[in-house]
Protein backbone atom coordinates (compact mmCIF):
# COMPACT_ATOMS: atom_id res chain seq x y z
CA UNK A 1 0.00 0.00 0.00
CA UNK A 2 1.34 3.27 -1.09
CA UNK A 3 -0.62 6.59 -0.02
CA UNK A 4 0.17 10.01 -2.55
CA UNK A 5 1.27 12.55 -0.37
CA UNK A 6 -0.06 15.86 -1.84
CA UNK A 7 3.42 17.71 -0.62
CA UNK A 8 5.70 14.66 -0.62
CA UNK A 9 3.99 12.46 -3.80
CA UNK A 10 3.60 8.64 -3.54
CA UNK A 11 5.48 7.55 -0.35
CA UNK A 12 5.89 4.03 1.21
CA UNK A 13 2.74 2.81 3.76
CA UNK A 14 5.41 3.19 6.85
CA UNK A 15 5.73 6.39 6.75
CA UNK A 16 2.20 7.48 7.73
CA UNK A 17 0.28 6.35 11.01
CA UNK A 18 -2.91 5.48 11.10
CA UNK A 19 -5.52 7.47 13.22
CA UNK A 20 -8.94 5.93 12.52
CA UNK A 21 -12.48 7.26 11.10
CA UNK A 22 -12.37 10.69 9.70
CA UNK A 23 -16.29 10.93 9.50
CA UNK A 24 -16.28 11.37 13.73
CA UNK A 25 -17.85 14.71 15.05
CA UNK A 26 -16.99 15.82 18.17
CA UNK A 27 -19.81 17.09 20.29
CA UNK A 28 -19.53 20.64 20.52
CA UNK A 29 -19.92 21.20 24.57
CA UNK A 30 -19.51 19.42 27.58
CA UNK A 31 -22.75 19.57 28.86
CA UNK A 32 -24.69 16.84 30.56
CA UNK A 33 -26.57 15.94 27.73
CA UNK A 34 -24.23 15.22 25.15
CA UNK A 35 -23.04 12.08 27.13
CA UNK A 36 -24.47 9.98 24.22
CA UNK A 37 -22.67 11.79 21.67
CA UNK A 38 -19.36 11.81 23.34
CA UNK A 39 -19.78 7.70 23.89
CA UNK A 40 -20.67 8.11 20.05
CA UNK A 41 -17.80 10.01 19.16
CA UNK A 42 -15.37 7.87 21.17
CA UNK A 43 -16.31 4.36 21.16
CA UNK A 44 -18.58 3.86 17.99
CA UNK A 45 -17.55 3.02 14.53
CA UNK A 46 -19.40 2.24 11.27
CA UNK A 47 -16.46 -0.11 10.28
CA UNK A 48 -17.66 0.05 6.49
CA UNK A 49 -16.56 -3.01 4.01
CA UNK A 50 -15.92 -0.78 1.06
CA UNK A 51 -14.63 2.68 0.83
CA UNK A 52 -13.44 4.42 4.16
CA UNK A 53 -12.64 7.87 4.98
CA UNK A 54 -9.69 7.67 7.37
CA UNK A 55 -6.76 10.14 9.16
CA UNK A 56 -3.25 9.77 8.75
CA UNK A 57 -0.51 11.52 9.62
CA UNK A 58 2.31 11.33 7.50
CA UNK A 59 5.34 11.79 10.38
CA UNK A 60 7.96 10.25 8.22
CA UNK A 61 7.49 12.92 5.82
CA UNK A 62 6.01 16.51 5.72
CA UNK A 63 3.96 16.03 9.28
CA UNK A 64 0.72 16.56 7.66
CA UNK A 65 -2.62 14.58 8.28
CA UNK A 66 -4.09 13.76 5.64
CA UNK A 67 -7.89 12.25 4.97
CA UNK A 68 -7.50 9.42 2.64
CA UNK A 69 -10.50 7.41 1.09
CA UNK A 70 -9.77 4.16 0.99
CA UNK A 71 -11.40 0.71 0.39
CA UNK A 72 -11.39 -1.66 3.32
CA UNK A 73 -11.70 -4.52 1.00
CA UNK A 74 -9.17 -4.04 -1.46
CA UNK A 75 -6.92 -1.74 0.35
CA UNK A 76 -7.19 0.68 -2.77
CA UNK A 77 -6.38 4.43 -2.39
CA UNK A 78 -9.26 6.43 -3.60
CA UNK A 79 -8.51 9.80 -2.60
CA UNK A 80 -6.14 12.15 -0.41
CA UNK A 81 -6.73 15.42 1.23
CA UNK A 82 -5.64 17.81 3.61
CA UNK A 83 -7.26 17.16 6.74
CA UNK A 84 -7.84 20.41 7.31
CA UNK A 85 -9.98 22.32 4.89
CA UNK A 86 -8.85 24.83 2.80
CA UNK A 87 -5.75 23.99 3.15
CA UNK B 1 -19.02 -42.63 16.06
CA UNK B 2 -16.92 -42.41 18.93
CA UNK B 3 -13.54 -43.10 18.56
CA UNK B 4 -11.64 -45.71 19.87
CA UNK B 5 -8.44 -47.96 19.44
CA UNK B 6 -10.80 -51.17 18.76
CA UNK B 7 -12.40 -48.72 15.96
CA UNK B 8 -9.18 -47.29 14.63
CA UNK B 9 -7.80 -51.21 14.70
CA UNK B 10 -10.53 -51.92 12.46
CA UNK B 11 -10.68 -49.45 9.89
CA UNK B 12 -6.84 -50.14 9.87
CA UNK B 13 -7.03 -53.62 8.64
CA UNK B 14 -10.03 -52.53 5.61
CA UNK B 15 -7.66 -50.01 4.52
CA UNK B 16 -9.15 -47.33 6.30
CA UNK B 17 -12.19 -47.02 3.03
CA UNK B 18 -14.72 -47.48 5.74
CA UNK B 19 -14.62 -43.94 7.90
CA UNK B 20 -17.86 -42.20 7.53
CA UNK B 21 -17.98 -38.27 7.48
CA UNK B 22 -18.39 -36.82 10.47
CA UNK B 23 -21.02 -34.19 10.56
CA UNK B 24 -23.87 -34.46 8.05
CA UNK B 25 -24.81 -31.54 5.25
CA UNK B 26 -28.04 -31.01 6.10
CA UNK B 27 -30.92 -28.74 4.45
CA UNK B 28 -31.59 -25.67 6.40
CA UNK B 29 -35.27 -26.38 8.39
CA UNK B 30 -38.02 -23.12 7.95
CA UNK B 31 -37.32 -22.07 11.98
CA UNK B 32 -35.18 -23.21 15.04
CA UNK B 33 -35.28 -22.54 18.48
CA UNK B 34 -31.52 -20.54 18.07
CA UNK B 35 -29.76 -19.82 15.09
CA UNK B 36 -25.58 -18.97 15.26
CA UNK B 37 -24.35 -16.52 12.70
CA UNK B 38 -20.87 -18.47 12.42
CA UNK B 39 -19.25 -21.50 12.20
CA UNK B 40 -16.31 -20.90 13.68
CA UNK B 41 -14.92 -21.84 16.95
CA UNK B 42 -16.99 -19.81 18.85
CA UNK B 43 -20.07 -20.35 16.94
CA UNK B 44 -18.78 -24.42 16.75
CA UNK B 45 -18.47 -24.61 21.00
CA UNK B 46 -21.50 -22.48 21.26
CA UNK B 47 -23.55 -25.18 20.05
CA UNK B 48 -21.91 -27.63 21.66
CA UNK B 49 -22.09 -26.45 24.82
CA UNK B 50 -25.81 -25.48 24.62
CA UNK B 51 -26.23 -29.09 23.34
CA UNK B 52 -24.44 -30.55 25.92
CA UNK B 53 -24.40 -28.22 29.08
CA UNK B 54 -28.52 -26.68 28.24
CA UNK B 55 -29.91 -29.23 26.09
CA UNK B 56 -30.75 -26.80 23.74
CA UNK B 57 -30.48 -28.34 20.17
CA UNK B 58 -33.13 -27.49 17.76
CA UNK B 59 -29.97 -25.10 17.63
CA UNK B 60 -28.55 -24.48 13.35
CA UNK B 61 -25.03 -22.86 12.68
CA UNK B 62 -25.07 -21.33 9.58
CA UNK B 63 -21.71 -20.03 7.85
CA UNK B 64 -21.01 -17.84 4.46
CA UNK B 65 -17.90 -20.40 3.77
CA UNK B 66 -16.55 -24.28 4.72
CA UNK B 67 -15.67 -25.06 8.35
CA UNK B 68 -12.13 -23.88 9.22
CA UNK B 69 -12.27 -21.01 6.40
CA UNK B 70 -11.98 -18.48 9.11
CA UNK B 71 -10.19 -17.28 11.49
CA UNK B 72 -10.04 -20.57 13.42
CA UNK B 73 -7.80 -21.89 10.75
CA UNK B 74 -5.72 -18.55 10.36
CA UNK B 75 -4.05 -18.24 13.80
CA UNK B 76 -0.81 -19.21 15.81
CA UNK B 77 -2.53 -21.77 17.74
CA UNK B 78 -1.58 -20.22 21.34
CA UNK B 79 -3.46 -20.91 24.53
CA UNK B 80 -2.53 -19.43 27.67
CA UNK B 81 -4.54 -17.35 29.99
CA UNK B 82 -1.89 -14.80 31.34
CA UNK B 83 -3.74 -11.92 31.44
CA UNK B 84 -4.00 -9.14 34.40
CA UNK B 85 -7.00 -7.42 34.73
CA UNK B 86 -9.29 -8.96 37.14
CA UNK B 87 -12.27 -8.95 34.31
CA UNK B 88 -10.47 -10.67 32.15
CA UNK B 89 -8.23 -13.44 33.94
CA UNK B 90 -10.84 -15.68 35.22
CA UNK B 91 -12.18 -16.14 32.08
CA UNK B 92 -9.14 -16.76 30.36
CA UNK B 93 -8.63 -19.30 33.13
CA UNK B 94 -11.48 -21.38 32.50
CA UNK B 95 -10.97 -21.38 28.85
CA UNK B 96 -7.04 -23.11 29.84
CA UNK B 97 -9.26 -25.25 31.75
CA UNK B 98 -11.72 -26.52 29.12
CA UNK B 99 -8.61 -26.96 26.91
CA UNK B 100 -7.20 -29.25 29.26
CA UNK B 101 -10.39 -31.43 29.25
CA UNK B 102 -11.19 -30.95 25.75
CA UNK B 103 -9.83 -34.15 23.90
CA UNK B 104 -12.14 -35.92 26.40
CA UNK B 105 -14.96 -34.06 26.43
CA UNK B 106 -15.27 -34.33 22.59
CA UNK B 107 -13.93 -37.63 22.36
CA UNK B 108 -11.69 -36.04 19.35
CA UNK B 109 -7.88 -35.76 19.07
CA UNK B 110 -7.29 -31.90 19.90
CA UNK B 111 -3.40 -32.13 19.70
CA UNK B 112 -3.80 -29.87 22.93
CA UNK B 113 0.10 -29.17 23.87
CA UNK B 114 1.11 -27.71 27.18
CA UNK B 115 4.21 -27.11 26.23
CA UNK B 116 4.28 -23.83 28.04
CA UNK B 117 4.86 -19.84 27.30
CA UNK B 118 7.61 -18.23 27.77
CA UNK B 119 7.52 -14.06 27.71
CA UNK B 120 11.00 -13.07 28.21
CA UNK B 121 11.84 -9.38 29.54
CA UNK B 122 14.86 -7.35 28.82
CA UNK B 123 14.68 -4.48 31.82
CA UNK B 124 14.34 -4.17 35.37
CA UNK B 125 10.98 -2.27 34.85
CA UNK B 126 9.99 -4.50 32.62
CA UNK B 127 10.86 -7.61 35.42
CA UNK B 128 8.55 -5.87 37.65
CA UNK B 129 6.05 -5.64 35.14
CA UNK B 130 6.32 -9.41 34.27
CA UNK B 131 5.86 -10.02 38.44
CA UNK B 132 2.69 -8.03 38.52
CA UNK B 133 1.30 -9.66 35.96
CA UNK B 134 2.43 -13.38 37.26
CA UNK B 135 1.12 -12.44 40.65
CA UNK B 136 -2.33 -11.55 39.85
CA UNK B 137 -2.37 -14.72 37.70
CA UNK B 138 -1.16 -16.77 40.58
CA UNK B 139 -4.31 -14.65 42.59
CA UNK B 140 -6.85 -16.07 39.97
CA UNK B 141 -5.79 -19.93 40.94
CA UNK B 142 -3.66 -19.83 37.33
CA UNK B 143 0.09 -20.71 36.86
CA UNK B 144 2.98 -18.77 36.45
CA UNK B 145 7.15 -18.75 37.31
CA UNK B 146 8.88 -15.99 37.37
CA UNK B 147 12.69 -17.14 35.36
CA UNK B 148 15.69 -15.87 35.67
CA UNK B 149 18.63 -15.68 32.80
CA UNK B 150 19.83 -18.91 33.45
CA UNK B 151 16.80 -20.35 34.45
CA UNK B 152 15.61 -18.94 30.30
CA UNK B 153 19.00 -20.42 28.88
CA UNK B 154 17.93 -23.76 29.81
CA UNK B 155 14.71 -23.90 27.99
CA UNK B 156 15.60 -22.00 25.11
CA UNK B 157 19.67 -21.98 24.82
CA UNK B 158 20.19 -20.60 20.98
CA UNK B 159 18.05 -17.33 21.71
CA UNK B 160 19.94 -14.13 21.83
CA UNK B 161 20.81 -12.87 25.56
CA UNK B 162 23.73 -10.87 25.19
CA UNK B 163 21.90 -8.36 22.61
CA UNK B 164 23.28 -4.90 23.07
CA UNK B 165 20.15 -3.55 22.88
CA UNK B 166 17.56 -5.90 24.28
CA UNK B 167 19.52 -7.91 26.50
CA UNK B 168 17.22 -11.27 28.00
CA UNK B 169 17.24 -10.38 31.79
CA UNK B 170 14.27 -13.49 32.63
CA UNK B 171 11.06 -14.98 31.60
CA UNK B 172 7.57 -15.17 32.86
CA UNK B 173 6.60 -18.54 32.67
CA UNK B 174 3.02 -20.31 32.00
CA UNK B 175 3.39 -23.77 32.13
CA UNK B 176 0.08 -24.74 31.63
CA UNK B 177 -0.10 -22.51 28.62
CA UNK B 178 0.57 -23.96 24.99
CA UNK B 179 -0.98 -24.66 21.65
CA UNK B 180 -3.46 -26.63 20.24
CA UNK B 181 -4.66 -27.81 16.70
CA UNK B 182 -6.91 -25.27 15.50
CA UNK B 183 -8.44 -27.44 12.73
CA UNK B 184 -9.21 -30.26 14.90
CA UNK B 185 -10.46 -28.04 16.84
CA UNK B 186 -13.17 -26.83 14.38
CA UNK B 187 -13.61 -30.76 13.49
CA UNK B 188 -14.18 -31.76 17.21
CA UNK B 189 -16.74 -28.86 17.94
CA UNK B 190 -18.52 -29.42 14.66
CA UNK B 191 -18.56 -33.27 14.62
CA UNK B 192 -20.17 -32.93 18.22
CA UNK B 193 -22.83 -30.49 18.22
CA UNK B 194 -23.45 -32.47 15.05
CA UNK B 195 -24.02 -35.76 17.16
CA UNK B 196 -25.81 -34.20 19.84
CA UNK B 197 -28.36 -32.63 16.85
CA UNK B 198 -27.00 -29.40 15.75
CA UNK B 199 -27.62 -28.68 12.04
CA UNK B 200 -24.25 -27.27 10.85
CA UNK B 201 -25.30 -25.34 7.77
CA UNK B 202 -22.33 -24.54 5.59
CA UNK B 203 -21.89 -21.84 2.41
CA UNK B 204 -25.32 -20.32 4.32
CA UNK B 205 -23.81 -16.58 4.19
CA UNK B 206 -26.57 -13.92 6.85
CA UNK B 207 -27.74 -11.59 4.19
CA UNK B 208 -29.80 -9.50 6.69
CA UNK B 209 -32.21 -10.13 9.53
CA UNK B 210 -36.10 -9.87 9.85
CA UNK B 211 -36.56 -7.53 13.12
CA UNK B 212 -40.29 -6.43 14.19
CA UNK B 213 -41.36 -4.43 17.32
CA UNK B 214 -37.69 -4.69 18.56
CA UNK B 215 -37.51 -8.27 18.50
CA UNK B 216 -35.93 -11.07 16.03
CA UNK B 217 -37.95 -13.17 13.79
CA UNK B 218 -35.26 -14.84 12.25
CA UNK B 219 -31.85 -14.45 9.47
CA UNK B 220 -32.40 -14.10 5.90
CA UNK B 221 -29.40 -16.41 4.23
CA UNK B 222 -28.75 -17.38 0.99
CA UNK B 223 -30.34 -20.35 1.03
CA UNK B 224 -33.60 -18.40 2.23
CA UNK B 225 -35.53 -17.11 5.57
CA UNK B 226 -34.36 -19.25 8.77
CA UNK B 227 -36.93 -18.52 11.32
CA UNK B 228 -35.24 -18.29 14.95
CA UNK B 229 -36.38 -17.18 18.49
CA UNK B 230 -32.73 -16.81 19.12
CA UNK B 231 -29.95 -15.30 16.59
CA UNK B 232 -26.81 -15.39 18.21
CA UNK B 233 -23.78 -13.60 16.20
CA UNK B 234 -20.72 -15.13 16.70
CA UNK B 235 -18.74 -13.22 13.61
CA UNK B 236 -15.76 -11.83 14.71
CA UNK B 237 -13.61 -9.64 12.18
CA UNK B 238 -16.71 -9.63 10.58
CA UNK B 239 -18.80 -7.88 13.41
CA UNK B 240 -19.33 -4.56 12.15
CA UNK B 241 -20.76 -5.69 8.23
CA UNK B 242 -23.07 -8.50 10.26
CA UNK B 243 -24.44 -6.50 12.71
CA UNK B 244 -24.98 -3.26 10.56
CA UNK B 245 -27.58 -5.45 8.64
CA UNK B 246 -29.52 -5.45 12.44
CA UNK B 247 -28.65 -1.91 12.72
CA UNK B 248 -25.86 -1.81 15.28
CA UNK B 249 -22.68 0.52 15.65
CA UNK B 250 -20.38 -0.82 17.33
CA UNK B 251 -17.21 -0.28 19.31
CA UNK B 252 -15.07 -2.09 16.96
CA UNK B 253 -12.63 -1.58 13.78
CA UNK B 254 -11.60 -4.63 11.66
CA UNK B 255 -8.35 -5.07 11.09
CA UNK B 256 -5.84 -7.40 9.75
CA UNK B 257 -3.01 -9.72 11.33
CA UNK B 258 -0.88 -11.54 9.42
CA UNK B 259 0.56 -14.84 10.00
CA UNK B 260 4.27 -17.02 9.20
CA UNK B 261 5.59 -20.48 8.79
CA UNK B 262 8.98 -21.28 7.47
CA UNK B 263 10.34 -24.54 6.01
CA UNK B 264 10.28 -27.52 8.62
CA UNK B 265 13.45 -27.94 10.59
CA UNK B 266 14.89 -30.49 13.09
CA UNK B 267 13.28 -29.83 16.91
CA UNK B 268 14.58 -26.27 17.79
CA UNK B 269 11.99 -24.60 19.96
CA UNK B 270 9.65 -26.82 22.36
CA UNK B 271 7.99 -24.01 23.93
CA UNK B 272 6.11 -20.78 23.06
CA UNK B 273 8.25 -17.78 23.30
CA UNK B 274 7.40 -13.64 22.91
CA UNK B 275 9.74 -11.52 22.66
CA UNK B 276 9.36 -8.75 25.11
CA UNK B 277 11.12 -5.58 23.30
CA UNK B 278 9.02 -6.02 20.32
CA UNK B 279 5.88 -8.03 19.00
CA UNK B 280 7.09 -11.26 18.23
CA UNK B 281 5.86 -15.25 19.01
CA UNK B 282 6.79 -17.96 17.85
CA UNK B 283 6.34 -21.70 18.30
CA UNK B 284 7.29 -24.67 16.33
CA UNK B 285 4.74 -27.08 15.05
CA UNK B 286 4.69 -30.95 14.49
CA UNK B 287 6.00 -30.66 10.77
CA UNK B 288 8.70 -28.67 12.25
CA UNK B 289 7.82 -25.52 10.72
CA UNK B 290 8.28 -22.18 12.50
CA UNK B 291 4.95 -20.71 13.48
CA UNK B 292 5.15 -16.87 14.22
CA UNK B 293 3.98 -13.68 13.97
CA UNK B 294 3.81 -10.13 15.54
CA UNK B 295 1.65 -6.89 15.53
CA UNK B 296 -1.39 -6.26 13.91
CA UNK B 297 -1.36 -4.16 10.05
CA UNK B 298 -3.16 -0.94 11.70
CA UNK B 299 -5.30 0.15 9.50
CA UNK B 300 -9.24 -0.95 8.96
CA UNK B 301 -9.32 -3.55 7.07
CA UNK B 302 -11.36 -6.78 5.31
CA UNK B 303 -8.73 -7.87 2.89
CA UNK B 304 -7.55 -11.16 4.82
CA UNK B 305 -4.08 -10.23 3.54
CA UNK B 306 -1.56 -7.16 4.75
CA UNK B 307 1.64 -5.54 3.98
CA UNK B 308 5.53 -5.48 3.85
CA UNK B 309 5.65 -2.91 6.92
CA UNK B 310 3.81 -5.60 9.53
CA UNK B 311 6.21 -8.37 7.40
CA UNK B 312 9.46 -6.10 8.55
CA UNK B 313 8.70 -5.56 12.04
CA UNK B 314 7.62 -8.92 12.36
CA UNK B 315 11.09 -10.07 10.83
CA UNK B 316 13.29 -8.21 13.08
CA UNK B 317 11.55 -8.88 15.89
CA UNK B 318 12.51 -11.99 15.60
CA UNK B 319 16.01 -11.65 14.43
CA UNK B 320 16.96 -9.83 17.59
CA UNK B 321 15.59 -12.52 19.78
CA UNK B 322 16.18 -15.39 17.83
CA UNK B 323 19.39 -14.74 15.07
CA UNK B 324 19.60 -18.53 14.73
CA UNK B 325 16.64 -18.56 12.58
CA UNK B 326 17.92 -15.62 10.16
CA UNK B 327 18.77 -18.28 7.17
CA UNK B 328 15.21 -20.07 7.48
CA UNK B 329 12.95 -19.63 4.33
CA UNK B 330 9.76 -18.40 5.16
CA UNK B 331 6.90 -20.97 3.39
CA UNK B 332 3.84 -19.05 4.09
CA UNK B 333 1.76 -15.76 5.11
CA UNK B 334 -1.47 -15.26 5.30
CA UNK B 335 -3.38 -13.13 7.35
CA UNK B 336 -6.90 -12.93 9.46
CA UNK B 337 -9.40 -10.33 10.44
CA UNK B 338 -10.01 -9.17 13.59
CA UNK B 339 -12.24 -7.49 15.75
CA UNK B 340 -10.60 -4.83 17.39
CA UNK B 341 -12.63 -3.35 19.95
CA UNK B 342 -12.07 0.03 21.69
CA UNK B 343 -10.63 -1.07 24.58
CA UNK B 344 -9.02 -4.09 23.58
CA UNK B 345 -11.62 -6.75 25.54
CA UNK B 346 -14.12 -8.58 24.14
CA UNK B 347 -17.91 -8.04 23.69
CA UNK B 348 -20.34 -10.85 25.17
CA UNK B 349 -23.82 -9.20 25.60
CA UNK B 350 -27.56 -8.86 24.66
CA UNK B 351 -28.31 -6.18 21.72
CA UNK B 352 -30.98 -3.83 21.54
CA UNK B 353 -32.79 -6.06 19.47
CA UNK B 354 -34.76 -8.07 21.90
CA UNK B 355 -33.39 -11.87 20.90
CA UNK B 356 -30.90 -10.77 19.35
CA UNK B 357 -26.99 -12.08 21.15
CA UNK B 358 -23.39 -11.06 20.28
CA UNK B 359 -20.07 -12.29 20.44
CA UNK B 360 -16.97 -10.57 18.97
CA UNK B 361 -14.10 -7.42 19.66
CA UNK B 362 -11.96 -10.84 20.61
CA UNK B 363 -8.91 -7.97 19.25
CA UNK B 364 -6.30 -10.51 18.38
CA UNK B 365 -7.06 -13.25 21.03
CA UNK B 366 -9.87 -15.57 20.31
CA UNK B 367 -8.90 -18.86 19.61
CA UNK B 368 -7.59 -18.93 23.10
CA UNK B 369 -10.73 -17.79 24.03
CA UNK B 370 -12.66 -20.69 22.10
CA UNK B 371 -13.79 -22.99 24.45
CA UNK B 372 -15.22 -20.68 27.40
CA UNK B 373 -16.62 -18.55 24.63
CA UNK B 374 -18.79 -21.15 23.15
CA UNK B 375 -19.33 -21.77 27.81
CA UNK B 376 -20.41 -18.68 28.68
CA UNK B 377 -22.39 -17.61 25.24
CA UNK B 378 -23.97 -20.77 25.39
CA UNK B 379 -25.02 -19.87 29.24
CA UNK B 380 -25.81 -16.26 28.53
CA UNK B 381 -28.27 -17.52 25.36
CA UNK B 382 -29.77 -20.31 27.32
CA UNK B 383 -30.58 -18.22 30.96
CA UNK B 384 -30.55 -14.62 29.61
CA UNK B 385 -27.91 -14.14 32.29
CA UNK B 386 -24.00 -13.28 31.97
CA UNK B 387 -22.08 -16.42 33.28
CA UNK B 388 -20.01 -15.09 35.86
CA UNK B 389 -16.73 -15.09 34.11
CA UNK B 390 -18.18 -12.94 31.56
CA UNK B 391 -20.21 -10.08 32.99
CA UNK B 392 -17.95 -7.53 32.80
CA UNK B 393 -18.04 -8.33 28.84
CA UNK B 394 -20.69 -5.58 28.45
CA UNK B 395 -21.57 -3.18 25.38
CA UNK B 396 -22.32 -0.26 27.97
CA UNK B 397 -19.14 -0.20 29.55
CA UNK B 398 -18.05 1.99 26.97
CA UNK B 399 -20.73 4.58 28.49
CA UNK B 400 -20.48 3.85 31.87
CA UNK B 401 -15.99 4.11 31.90
CA UNK B 402 -15.73 0.50 33.03
CA UNK B 403 -13.96 -0.55 30.21
CA UNK B 404 -10.72 -3.32 30.17
CA UNK B 405 -7.75 -2.03 29.23
CA UNK B 406 -4.84 -4.57 29.99
CA UNK B 407 -2.85 -2.04 27.93
CA UNK B 408 -4.02 1.72 29.61
CA UNK B 409 -4.00 2.92 25.46
CA UNK B 410 -7.09 4.18 25.49
CA UNK B 411 -9.81 4.25 22.85
CA UNK B 412 -7.32 3.29 20.04
CA UNK B 413 -7.99 -0.41 18.66
CA UNK B 414 -4.50 -0.39 16.44
CA UNK B 415 -2.63 0.05 19.76
CA UNK B 416 -4.26 -2.41 21.62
Amino acid sequence: MRITCPYCGERALDEFTYRGDATVKRPDSLDENTAEAWVDYVYLRDNPAGPHKELWHHGAGCHAWLEVTRDTVTHEILDVAFARKGC
Amino acid sequence: MRYSIASLVANALTGNRNWKPVWREPEPKPAYDVVIVGGGGHGLATAHYLAKEHGITNVAVIDKSYLGSGNVGRNTTIVRSNYLLPENEPFYEWSMKLWEGLEQDLNYNTMVSQRGVLNVFHSDGQRDAFVRRGNAMLLHGADAQLLDREQVRTLVPFIDFDNARFPVRGGLLQPRGGTVRHDAVIWGYARSADTLGVDIIQNCAATGFRIENGRILGVETERGFIGAKTVALSVAGSSGRVAQMAGLRLPVESHALQAFVTEGIKPLLDTVITFGAGHFYCSQSDKGGLVFGGDIEGYNSYAQRGNLPAVEDVAEGGMALMPAIGRLRILRSWAGLLDMSMDGSPIMDHTPVEGLYFNGGWCYGGFKATPAAGWCFAHLIATGQPHPHATAYRFDRFGTGRVIDEKGVGAQPNLH
